[in-house]
């Protein structure tokens, strides 16, 4: 397990930058991490993650299908969020595991 | 310095798809949709059997083979005989048995894997050949198809560096 300081405090990340633990993510972590991805957060995003953190902590299994079905956006908004990684940027910016899923 | 390091990640995957069992489509379905969710450019090409997926009258209704599979086995894991394969109505129940496994795991149908990976940026194109041989026309196939393509036309579309042809 390694240590980042993101947005001044410091978190445990796995290899790929993802928190080991949910309850250290803030809103400033998240917008540092998008940053880094090149994405800049707005209400929409953070809509986004919300879902992906509470889905997370009641044990789900993410998959951008799921998402889609959220009722908060369809994939291809999904897509347009988070270009280029739909699922593993916005659960990285989210605070939560890489998904382990194929679909 | 180490191999990942000087590894370029990659950039395009060209599927090709031609046959029309479940195994073969959805291989092609997960690729490409693993693909547009990691980043990389993925375009389709279903031709023979496998345009099965893309026609509106048959992509619902794709099938497993019950017979001649050595791999296939029965649940609990004993050999599933060929000669039973044979029999009215076992492929199409071991072919609905797949598919409920598959939507455990959040496997959508074919249409709206189709679907998932065009939201993705994803281009889906059917072989003329194919289509002419099945005697089928542009209002036979899926509507979120890009078009209708020769394979040369086809492997137009695969240049640039870092792309990959992948043939299922």
């Amino acid at each position: 397990m390694a240590q980042k300081t993101i947005a001044g405090v410091t978190v445990q990340v796995d290899g790929e930058g993802y928190l080991e633990n949910p309850a250290e993510w803030t809103k400033e972590i998240a917008q540092e991490i998008a940053a880094e991805i090149g994405i800049t957060l707005t209400d929409k995003h953070f809509e986004v993650i919300d879902y992906l953190r509470k889905q997370h902590a009641a044990g789900a299994q993410l998959s951008i299908r799921k998402v889609g079905k959220s009722g908060i956006v369809d994939i291809k908004g999904l897509y347009e969020l988070f270009p280029g990684g739909p699922l593993k940027f916005s659960t990285k910016i989210a605070g939560i595991p890489k998904p382990a899923s194929c679909v | 310095m180490n191999k990942e390091v000087n590894e370029k990640p990659l950039k395009k995957v060209c599927i090709i798809c031609a046959k029309g069992t479940i195994e073969d489509v959805y291989a092609t379905l997960v690729m490409a949709n693993g693909a547009v969710m990691e980043g990389i450019e993925a375009k389709v090409f279903f031709t023979f059997f496998g345009l099965d997926a893309i026609t509106k009258k048959q992509m619902k209704k794709i099938h497993t083979g019950a017979v001649g599979n050595p791999a296939m086995r029965m649940p609990g894991g004993l050999p599933f005989p060929s000669i039973l394969g044979m029999l009215p109505g076992v492929e199409a129940g071991v072919s609905a048995m797949m598919k409920s496994q598959m939507a455990k795991l959040d496997i959508p149908p074919v249409d709206e894997f189709l679907e998932m990976i065009t939201a993705g940026g994803g281009e889906i194109y059917a072989c003329k050949l194919a289509m002419d041989m099945f005697k089928l026309t542009e209002d036979d196939l899926w509507e979120g198809c890009s078009g209708v393509l020769t394979i040369g036309d086809f492997y137009g579309k695969c240049g640039g560096e870092n792309t990959q042809i992948i043939f299922t």
